[in-house]
């Protein structure tokens, strides 16, 4: 190790920097330079505990024949950026197909040899990509995903010249598959029930977007290794068991790699719980670090029956380092695990105090919170924005693994129920998570199928809506008169 | 050691001894990453790199590199001619090599490892297939890491970073040295077969083509290879420096008070500019800056005058109840856990705060993001610093917590050959001295002078 003692050259120091005076913004708590001085060098985005690594926009475009699973993932990644704070957004040409061509008869439309039907897909494909330069241009959309077949090298280099004169780049996620099972249970799933088929019979449907399928497969050309080197891509062979990555150029494309490579499609269910009732949830004060009631044991208990009772193969249980959850796992028999990362939102100054109490000693926080709930930062605390980028490595857990249940808290529970059913981060804050509530919930098609057991002990009521009066002028009885009953 | 965590229930739980969140149960198999490749294409560099992020993230891991195996048996290496592929005594020796290794790799898993790194060639299906048979006997999972790489200026510049300064080569003058050398890969070539996508599909591996160009990734088995697949794919060997420093001397450093939010003292302003000139001077090209989100490291920042980027997760430890005391206060209060603090400091979690251990959780995704970033500066903290450092220079979680991050010292940091390079320039504007050593008597039953022995002065 070398050791240097730098001199500074005497010269002028003095610059319009001097002022190195700072003010902390109220609702992130994000100190920046005193506003009214020739700007500041804060680079991007204030806020968001983590800085945004993307400059220009991404275009996401999905490669492979009909039924490889291009719209599932589409949908699924275009939820996890959203959640993780980048604004993406789906543009899937069946939809312009639908919509310019109102009724679909039968494969022979995707005939290769069919030229008016080539001329409307053709029409639809430029739609959508005009609707991607509105979405970047005008939405602020950072990644968009264009989901369609584009099987053709053609059609693929038109997109990449069209993504080069206007900045974007461009990041291909080919799924190949020949598992005709994996196929068939997609068609299943997913095509028999399309707007394509309503009026058909399984069967039908079935055997129709078989044929639909051999119209693509004569002039499938799949991404290739030499003529396609230069392109920025991951192909996805049956499933997930093999990948192929090539020239990933940025921050957020290996970002999307690392979860297209943790997600599966195994049948398996999420089993969503807050700890049972605490000594502080009666007393209705927030955050803290206390043990459960009387009935939160309670429930503990029939937590532990409920989830026997559904004989779940290999269940594993999270919880966070909090008392609560550990004592309400206990219960359970089971082993679990402790996350800190689930431990509850960080209330700073607010913790352990009553609403009534933050309203008395902290009114322009409790508003201010209350204008925008998820980017509001406690003082010397957390914002569910901070919450969702401590939490995100548990998602990325949660991805790989099958049955698992979490034992967490109200803010927590809301960010990961956000994030399983895409909910928008002004919902968020604000999604129903009663305390001696199991969610469980199940991938199903596109989405996941939420089931709520209540088992029936009494608790108190910890949600609070937001008020009608959110202003800082506002009296104290307009701000608490959402205030759920406690003890 | 349960107290330290602030962990109050004990029973049937998996409390994850590690960072990792969910080490025990995603990890209770050890796992053996076994190398692959022809010799120069950087598998020694890769099983060092992962070995060290693997540690620093709390796996036990090992790498065992059969080259030192072979050095240590054959004591005086004179010509390639040991390695061509019909020399009966030289393959017989190199068996012997690899079995040893592998004997300690079952000793290190055994004895609470839970990673290790197998460096050598591999290159043929059978050498593959013997480890194979060997972890499956021992309970191991195997994943392989082939590195693939056919551009000659790579080669060429790998052989004199790394080769030449082996004491294979002690003897020899650059040529001669060179071209021994080349002709050692020659001896592999004949017999390296590649993993194949057909044959050896049900294997784990992944595939690094070009240097991280392009990457295979095959059966992908569990949490740790997932997060070994993502490490590898965001590493890359462009060269770059980076700079790591924390904030101006803040009023509360001046004051002894640990924690807290506040600005910067004059003398911390003073070094704020100081700091701009000498990034200046530095002329880095597409410099990135980040700073944490509290006050002292955001008007560090603004004084140097280029855009910067905040990191919630650069923040400074939370001291929790401790926040904003000085040391004295603090074993006027809590005597009780300023002495266990001493006793692991590492694992050691403040009430309501944070432990080393938890920061260097928090600090993951900055590494990683580090690693796909080029030149950076870092503005930050005393443990947060001390974590990053940790992580550069390979140091254990036992030094961590007192690794020397004085006040207006920057550290450049520049990877070389295996390891890096460090140059620590003191920007010549005063501070106080913020560094704790740890002191003698480290027992709850301590006086409180022996506490505060090591405590830096202060106003």
């Amino acid at each position: 190790m070398t050791l240097s003692v730098w001199a500074l050259p005497s010269a002028d120091m003095t610059t319009a920097q001097e002022k190195n005076e700072l003010t902390q913004t109220p609702l992130l708590k994000i100190w920046v330079p005193w506003l009214g001085m020739g700007g500041c060098k804060l680079s991007c985005r204030r806020g968001s505990s983590v800085p945004q690594l993307t400059n220009s926009p991404t275009l996401i475009v999905m490669v492979g024949l009909p039924a490889r699973g291009k719209t599932y993932i589409s949908k699924k990644l275009s939820r996890y950026l959203n959640w993780i704070g980048v604004p993406t957004k789906v543009f899937n040409l069946g939809q312009y197909r639908r919509e310019a061509v109102q009724s679909y008869k039968n494969f022979e439309f995707f005939r290769p040899d069919n030229e008016e039907a080539m001329q409307i897909r053709r029409a639809c494909a430029t739609n959508a990509l005009k609707d991607v330069v509105i979405y970047f241009s005008k939405d602020h959309g950072q990644v968009a995903v264009f989901d369609a077949t584009n099987t053709t090298r053609e059609r693929r280099i038109s997109i990449v010249s069209f993504s080069k004169e206007k900045g974007y780049k461009v990041f291909f996620v080919e799924s190949i598959c020949d598992d005709p099972d994996i196929i068939a249970q997609n068609i299943t799933e997913v095509k028999v029930s399309s707007p394509d088929y309503v009026n058909c019979d399984k069967d039908e449907a079935q055997a129709d977007f078989l044929k639909r399928i051999e119209c693509y497969k004569q002039s499938y050309v799949p991404l290739d290794d030499e003529k396609d080197r230069h392109l920025s891509y991951i192909k996805i062979f049956n499933v997930g068991s093999r990948y192929l990555v090539n020239r990933v150029q940025d921050h957020i494309q290996s970002r999307i790699v690392y979860y297209l490579m943790n997600i599966h499609v195994t049948p398996r269910s999420i089993f969503l719980s807050r700890h049972g009732e605490s000594e502080l949830n009666l007393l209705g004060r927030i955050g803290g670090d206390s043990g459960l009631s009387p009935r939160g044991h309670k429930y503990a208990t029939a937590l532990g029956g409920f989830i026997k009772g559904q004989h779940i193969k290999d269940l594993k249980v999270w919880t966070s380092h909090m008392k609560r959850t550990i004592q309400t796992a206990e219960h359970l028999g089971i082993p679990y695990e402790q996350w800190k990362a689930l431990n509850e939102i960080d209330a700073g100054v607010c913790e352990e105090l009553t609403y009534e109490d933050i309203q008395e000693n902290h009114p322009e926080e409790f508003a201010l919170r209350d204008q925008d709930k998820y980017r509001y930062r406690y003082p010397n605390g957390e914002s569910y924005e901070d919450l969702v980028h401590r939490l995100e490595p548990v998602i990325m857990e949660l991805e790989r693994q099958e049955n698992v249940l979490v034992v967490c808290h109200q803010a927590v529970m809301r960010c990961l129920l956000a994030y399983l059913l895409d909910k928008t981060s002004d919902e968020l804050p604000y999604l129903k998570c009663p305390l001696h509530t199991v969610l469980k919930l199940t991938p199903v098609a596109y989405g996941c199928r939420v089931e709520h057991i209540c088992l029936n002990i009494e608790a108190v009521n910890t949600h609070r809506e937001r008020p009608g009066n959110v202003d800082v002028t506002r009296d104290p009885e307009e701000a608490l008169k959402t205030i759920p009953e406690h003890f | 050691m349960w107290i330290f965590r602030k962990c109050l229930f004990l029973p049937i739980i998996l409390v994850s001894p590690f960072s990792l969140p969910c080490a025990v149960c995603m990890t209770n198999c050890p796992t053996l990453i076994v190398t692959v490749g022809l010799p120069a294409r950087g598998k020694t560099y890769i099983s060092k790199k992962l070995t060290r992020y693997l540690n620093w993230i709390g796996v036990p891991t090992r790498e065992f590199n059969v080259g030192q195996y072979r050095r240590e048996c054959l004591k005086i290496y004179k010509s390639f001619e040991f390695f061509r592929p019909d020399n009966e005594e030289g393959l017989k020796i190199r068996q012997q090599c690899a079995s040893a290794a592998l004997n300690d790799v079952r000793q290190y898993l055994a004895d609470g490892g839970q990673v290790a790194v197998f460096d050598a060639t591999n290159t043929t299906r059978e050498r593959r297939e013997t480890i194979t048979v060997f972890a499956e006997q021992n309970g191991f999972k195997v994943f392989f890491v082939e590195s693939v790489c056919e551009d000659p200026e790579v080669i060429a510049e790998n052989i004199v970073q790394v080769k030449l300064g082996s004491p294979d080569y002690t003897n020899c003058n650059t040529e001669e040295a060179m071209e021994d050398f080349k002709k050692r890969i020659k001896c592999y070539e004949n017999s390296y077969e590649t993993l194949d996508e057909v044959l050896d599909r049900h294997l784990s591996y992944i595939k690094i083509m070009d240097v991280g160009r392009r990457y295979l990734v095959n059966q992908v088995q569990d949490h740790i290879q997932s997060r070994i697949v993502y490490y590898l794919m965001n590493i890359h060997i462009t060269p770059r420096s980076i700079y790591l420093c924390r904030h101006g001397e803040s009023d509360l450093n001046v004051k002894g008070c640990i924690g807290g939010d506040s600005g910067l003292s004059p003398r911390g302003k003073e070094f704020a500019k100081y700091l701009r000139q000498f990034i200046q001077s530095q002329e880095i090209s597409d410099l990135k800056v980040w700073t944490s989100q509290m006050k002292r490291t955001i008007q560090t920042a603004e004084a140097v005058s280029v855009p910067y980027e905040q990191w919630k997760a650069l923040n400074e430890i939370d001291a929790g109840v401790c926040e904003e005391m000085m040391y004295e206060e603090i074993q006027q209060h809590y005597p009780l856990e300023f002495a266990m603090r001493d006793q692991d400091k590492y694992r050691y979690r403040y009430p309501k705060g944070e432990s080393y251990e938890d920061l260097v959780q928090r600090l993951e995704p900055v590494i990683m993001e580090l690693e796909r970033q080029e030149n950076v500066l870092v503005i930050c903290h005393q443990a947060v610093m001390r974590c990053l450092l940790a992580y550069f220079l390979d140091k254990t979680a036992e030094e961590l917590p007192y690794l020397k991050c004085p006040l207006h010292t920057v550290l450049k940091l520049t990877p070389v050959a295996y390891g890096c390079k460090v140059e620590s320039i003191y920007l010549n504007v005063d501070a106080v001295n913020t560094h704790r050593e740890r002191p003698e008597n480290v027992e709850v039953s301590r006086m409180a002078e022996e506490a505060l022995l090591t405590v830096p002065a202060h106003q």
